[in-house]
Order: structure tokens, then C-alpha cells, then sequence
């Protein structure tokens, strides 16, 4: 499904991503730990096509295809998802059109029609029970006030709607109390199938205990310097990360 | 010939076919006296300072329009707000034309000024009120004064309410070179009545075309007045727009500007609180590109105790376009417990697009809240990476924000179609489709 060759990152010259080698098949779950200021959502923002870093060296591929070139939009259209550490408020734009109008894009963008209205409601209704959102939460604004759960609810949602082939989670266990963490995992379990992939981006093992992993891998300094089974994220939860600078130091 | 000396001499072929016994031709005469002495002015006037009308001056306009020009509805149509039902005060190149008009009598007066001038029946009220607002100091307003003969007029007597929104729409067809138009609107909402007014300037040729608007709106105590002006003209069309709003107890006034196209935009907003409990609202969308340049100056003078007024104007400037805001308050000292809110937010697309913002607040009462804020900047990258790894193109994107950027001043239009089509406006002027109305 994904597959990064020796990517290389940088943003006003500094290298933040300093060669990185991922491979991430259909049906799989990978988790990206590390301390803070080790590239994770730097990894999580080029995928997704974040113009702000320059890609240097490496490739990113999407089943075979060199995204380089690819603008944001056209990742999301060829299947590619990012759940943000901080969603972004857009005023006045309904959750449900926002939806309709992402979503439409998509279908566009494949040479499809518009979604039938009937249809795009359907699968409303259908996304937000499973993600126990309540309708009225629907017709709010984007993102405007709404709590840190609810954003990270809400970045589930608009990835249950868009059915994305690889979907990047970053950091969407921050700001969740037990109960919607429980919940948002569900959801995202419920999404995982042989044809998707799914990389989550975590600081702690909690989350993991409920989208339990098939990889993980520790990324440090730009670098991914371990990876295992979930095994590994037992470890860094009980020994922390120092030991690793420690390692990588020598 | 400068503008300034044929408007001048002008003036006494305007009297031709006056009543020059009516009193209010000796307002005209004191107003053209005052605009000789000051003539345009300049930007050595610290309120002109940003914006020049030098270059208008330079204009050969006509200043007497022809006759009425007849006009199809059909090809004018798209200029009203044509899904609802509304009264209508058309005037083409200045003339009021009776085809394109819905007017009433029928418990309320919406009509013609020309027709308050010389009807007995509506004397009283042109006593009373005309020019009662408007400025006797300001040498544009004075001009507008000297030659006013007509415009909208707009009664509504206590406790009444028109039927339907008005709408008064000024038409350019360019039969003119250049042409210069000067409305004289006046608006009376008595005691407890409520009125919803649309105003449109719009010039359906490339000629040169310079109005120089004055209108008059008197709110009575527990009155209810929307006002909307939509300025979406072509680029050779100049406004200079001067609205004074006199306020009694209890009333609310909302004036919303929609500055979305023109050469040359000067809005002069003048909200007098002659009463308490008084709420005023001023709140402006204004999306530029090109040259194209909009000045808005208000005034909020808080004069009594116990009143509000909330200004919120949103500014997008690209190309080389240029914006300004000056928004002043007065307080005066018996104004006391006085709630007044300014904000001014701008993005600025472009390197070579400006605004000057400037609040200006003269506070006099000690027991105030007053609040203000401005702020300019560009639009946030992350909001519109975020937009765009949702699938939505950049084009697209842009637009989204910037909707979401001027909605607070959008949401609060009364008139769901009036909303709707601001909102087309901007998505054409944005060149984008959205999957919903926005």
C-alpha cells in the first residue's frame, strides 16, 4: 500500500526527516511512537502533502505511484487521510457540507457524479451512529467550539465518510478522556479491512490497547531506529525513551 | 472646466422648474454656498486622507441625466432580488422610471422624494425631518443638499410595518459618457414601525459614472430598521455613499455593507444616539481585486445613557487593491453606561494590496465599555492544508475560508434570499462552485 524509501525532510533548512524506510501493507496497522521533536507529525504532514516541508531525498509511494508531485487534494482523491493533531475551525461551514463538499470533490475529481443527496444522508446517519455522534452536532460549524474530543470524534467521522485507503491518525488519543477514546477506537476498528491501512501516531500505549497494532516503530531524531511487534510499545511504556536515546547515541 | 466650478455653475439651471418658495430650497442654497466655499475635498483633510478624488475630478460628467431610458425587465433583472416579493424604487441614470417601480401608499409611503417635495400631503414630514441628519458641515453632503430633487422616500407611520422588503436600485445605462448621479434618499420609521431596505448602485456599461449618495434614516422610539447596501458595480463606477441615522429610545438600526466591486468606494456611516437604550449595529463585507479601492469611515456617537452599538467590518484585499477602515466613537460624558464593541479583520492576498485601519475613539463618560480590535493577515496556511488533504481543491479552499472569514457579518442578514445571493456574489466573484449554498 505504502511504501517510503529514505525520505528526507526539511523546513527553513533544518532536517527534520533524515531517512526514513517505511513499508505498510493492505490490512495493516502500523503505530509510529517517539519522544517529542522526533518527525512524527512532520511524517504524518509530507504524506499527506504538506507544502511547507521540502521533500529532499526519497520517495513516498501509494500503491506503486510516486506521490512527489501529487498537491494535497490530489492524495485525498487517491485515497490518502490525515487525522490532525490540531483541526482547524471553519465558521459558518456545517459539518454535514463540509462533508458533502469533500467528499463530492473526491467523486470529482474519480470522474463520478455528485453523491445522491439521499445517499450522502444515509451514509451520515450511518457514520455518526457508529461513532455515536449525535445529529445535532451535524449542522454545527466545523470545529468551532467544539471540544478536544469532539474535534478527534469528528476527524474519525470525516474518515469513516471518505473511506480512505491509508489513513495517517496523528495523535488522535490527545484530548480524549476514557470513554471517547474507547469510542473513537471502535470506530477506527471497525474501518480496518484487508483493502486499507492505517498508521496511528502515538506518545503513549494507551491507545494501542485499543487499536492493537501489527507493527510499531520507534521514530527518534528523524530516524526510525526500532520497530517490532506491539511487544515494543509495552516496552517504551515501562522504560520510557531514554534508553533509546541512550542506544542510538553509541 | 473643473467639476467642481460646473457643479457650481450648474446650480441655477438646476432652479429651472423648482418651486423656489418650497423651504427646502433654502436648505439647497445654503448647502451649494458651503460646497463653494469647500469644494472637494482633499487629502490634506485628515478623513480623506487614504482616498483621492482628484482623479475624478478630471471627469467631463454630465450632471442633468436625459430622460428616462426605457429598459427591459428582463435585462435588469438579475440586479434585484427577484425570488421574493418586494417594493420597488427604480431610477434609470437618475430618473425615476414608474415601469421598473412597485411603489405603495397603501398604510405606508414608499415613493419618490420628488413627489415629498411637491406633494402638500407629505410637507410635514419633509419639515421635519429633511436634512435634519444630514451634515450642514460636510462639503459632499452639502453638495448632494444643493442639488437634491430625488431619490427614495420611505414612511412608515407608528406601529406599521411595510408588507414586503423595499428595494431601491439605481440603474447607469451608460447612455453618457460620464455621468454624475446624486440620490436623496429619506427613510422614516416612526414609533414601534419596522422597515427592511435594499439599496444597489449598478452601472450596466463600461462609462465612467459617479454617484454621490446622501440618505437620511430616522428610527422613532422602539423602531426596527434593516438596512442593506450592495456595492458590486463595475469598475468605472465611483460611490460616494453618506448615510446619517438619527436613533430614539429603544430603536435598533443594522446597516450591513456588502463592498464586493467599484472603482471607487467611500462609504461616510453616521449613527447619531439621540435616545436610550439604543442599539446600533455597522457591519461590512468587503472583497477586493484589481485597482479597486473602499473606504469605509463610521461614526457612532453615543450621546445618551444605556445604549450599544457593534461594529464588525471583514476585509479580503487582493491584487493591488486598497482598503480603509476609520472607525470613530464618541461617548459624550452624560453618555454613561455606554456598550460599544469595534472590529476590524482583514487578510490581505496579495503583496500588493493595503488596508489602513484605524479606530478613533473619544471617550468622555467614565463608566463605559468600549471595546476594539483590528487585525490583518494572510490567510492561514494550516487551515488551508487542512481543507486541502480533505480533497478540496486549493481554488476551492481559499474560498471556504474566506467565507468562513466573513460569515459572522453574513449571518446575521434577516432576508434568507438577500444572504444567498451576497453568498453567490461572492462565490462568483471567487470563481468557485460550492457542492451547497452556502
Amino acid at each position: 500500500m505504502l511504501e517510503i524509501k529514505n525520505l528526507h525532510a526539511s523546513v527553513e533548512d533544518k532536517e527534520i526527516l533524515k531517512g526514513i524506510d517505511l513499508k505498510v501493507n493492505a490490512g495493516e496497522v502500523h503505530a509510529i511512537m517517539g519522544p517529542n521533536g522526533s518527525g512524527k507529525s512532520t511524517l504524518a504532514e509530507v504524506i499527506a502533502g504538506q507544502e511547507e516541508f521540502e521533500v529532499g531525498e526519497g520517495n513516498i509511494l501509494l500503491e506503486g505511484e510516486d506521490l512527489e508531485e501529487l498537491s494535497p487534494e490530489e492524495r485525498a482523491h487517491k485515497g490518502v487521510f490525515l487525522s490532525f493533531q490540531y483541526p482547524v475551525e471553519i465558521p459558518g461551514v456545517s459539518v454535514t457540507n463540509f462533508m458533502k463538499t469533500a467528499i463530492n470533490e473526491s467523486r470529482k475529481a474519480q470522474g463520478l457524479e455528485d453523491m445522491p443527496a439521499n445517499e450522502m444522508l444515509k451514509k451520515i446517519r450511518e457514520k455518526s451512529e457508529m461513532l455515536e455522534i449525535d445529529r445535532k452536532f451535524l449542522s454545527r460549524s466545523l470545529n468551532e467550539g467544539f471540544s478536544g474530543g469532539e474535534k478527534k470524534r469528528n476527524e474519525i467521522f470525516q474518515m469513516a465518510m471518505m473511506e480512505p485507503k491509508l489513513a495517517i491518525l496523528d495523535e488522535t488519543d490527545s484530548g480524549l478522556d476514557i470513554d471517547a477514546l474507547r469510542i473513537v477506537a471502535n470506530g477506527v476498528n471497525k474501518l480496518r479491512s484487508k483493502d486499507n491501512a492505517i498508521i496511528v501516531i502515538t506518545h503513549y500505549q494507551r491507545l494501542l490497547e485499543y487499536i492493537v497494532p501489527d507493527f510499531v516503530h520507534v521514530l527518534y531524531n528523524g530516524k526510525i531506529v526500532k520497530s517490532g511487534t506491539k511487544d515494543l510499545a509495552l516496552e517504551l511504556e515501562e522504560k520510557g525513551y531514554d534508553w533509546l536515546k541512550e542506544e542510538t547515541a553509541v | 472646466m473643473d467639476l467642481k466650478e460646473k457643479l457650481v455653475s450648474s446650480f441655477m439651471a438646476f432652479e429651472d422648474g423648482l418651486d423656489l418658495d418650497h423651504p427646502v430650497h433654502e436648505e439647497r442654497n445654503i448647502a451649494i454656498k458651503n460646497f463653494e466655499t469647500k469644494g472637494f475635498p482633499t487629502k490634506k483633510d485628515e478623513a480623506w486622507k487614504y482616498t483621492s478624488l482628484k482623479g475624478l475630478q478630471k471627469i467631463d460628467f454630465s450632471i442633468f441625466p436625459k430622460q428616462e431610458t426605457a429598459l427591459e425587465y428582463k435585462d435588469v433583472k438579475k440586479y434585484f432580488l427577484h425570488d421574493i416579493d418586494t417594493y420597488k424604487i427604480v431610477f434609470v441614470d437618475g430618473v425615476y422610471s414608474s415601469y421598473l417601480s412597485e411603489t405603495t401608499h397603501d398604510g405606508v409611503d414608499v415613493c419618490l422624494m420628488s413627489s415629498a417635495f411637491s406633494k402638500p400631503m407629505f410637507q410635514q414630514v419633509i419639515e421635519v425631518y429633511f436634512n435634519k441628519a444630514a451634515s450642514k458641515d460636510e462639503s459632499l453632503t452639502s453638495l448632494n443638499t444643493a442639488f437634491s430633487k430625488e431619490g427614495a422616500y420611505i414612511y412608515i407611520p407608528k406601529n406599521k410595518m411595510p408588507k414586503k422588503p423595499i428595494q431601491i436600485l439605481h440603474l447607469a445605462t451608460g447612455n453618457e459618457a460620464a455621468l454624475m448621479l446624486q440620490p436623496r434618499n429619506l427613510i422614516v420609521a416612526e414609533d414601534n414601525a419596522e422597515v427592511q431596505i435594499i439599496e444597489r448602485h449598478q452601472s450596466l456599461t463600461s462609462n465612467e459614472v459617479f454617484t454621490n449618495s446622501v440618505t437620511e434614516i430616522f428610527a422613532g422610539k422602539d423602531a426596527i430598521v434593516d438596512y442593506y447596501k450592495v456595492q458590486n458595480d463595475e469598475s468605472t463606477a465611483s460611490l460616494v455613499d453618506n448615510t446619517y441615522i438619527s436613533q430614539k429610545d429603544s430603536s435598533v438600526v443594522r446597516v450591513h455593507t456588502f463592498s464586493l466591486g467599484g472603482k471607487l468606494i467611500r462609504n461616510n456611516l453616521n449613527f447619531y444616539q439621540n435616545g436610550e437604550r439604543i442599539d446600533s449595529t455597522l457591519k461590512g463585507v468587503t472583497i477586493l481585486g484589481d485597482k479597486q479601492h473602499v473606504d469605509h469611515h463610521t461614526l457612532v456617537h453615543h450621546a445618551q445613557p444605556n445604549c450599544e452599538s457593534h461594529q464588525d467590518y471583514k476585509g479580503i484585499f487582493g491584487d493591488s487593491s486598497t482598503g480603509v477602515f476609520n472607525g470613530k466613537i464618541i461617548v459624550d460624558k452624560i453618555a454613561q453606561k455606554t456598550d460599544a464593541f469595534q472590529q476590524n479583520n482583514n487578510i490581505l492576498l496579495s503583496d500588493k494590496s493595503t488596508i489602513n485601519s484605524k479606530p478613533q475613539l473619544e471617550i468622555f463618560a467614565d463608566d463605559v465599555k468600549c471595546s476594539h480590535g483590528c487585525t490583518i493577515g494572510q490567510l492561514d496556511e494550516e487551515a488551508l492544508f487542512y481543507l486541502r488533504s480533505r480533497g478540496i481543491p486549493k481554488k476551492e479552499a481559499k474560498a471556504l475560508m474566506m467565507y468562513a472569514f466573513a460569515n459572522n457579518v453574513l449571518e446575521s442578514v434577516r432576508i434568507p434570499e438577500l444572504k444567498a445571493r451576497i453568498n453567490k456574489i461572492i462565490a462568483d466573484k471567487l470563481g468557485v462552485r460550492m457542492g451547497f449554498d452556502l
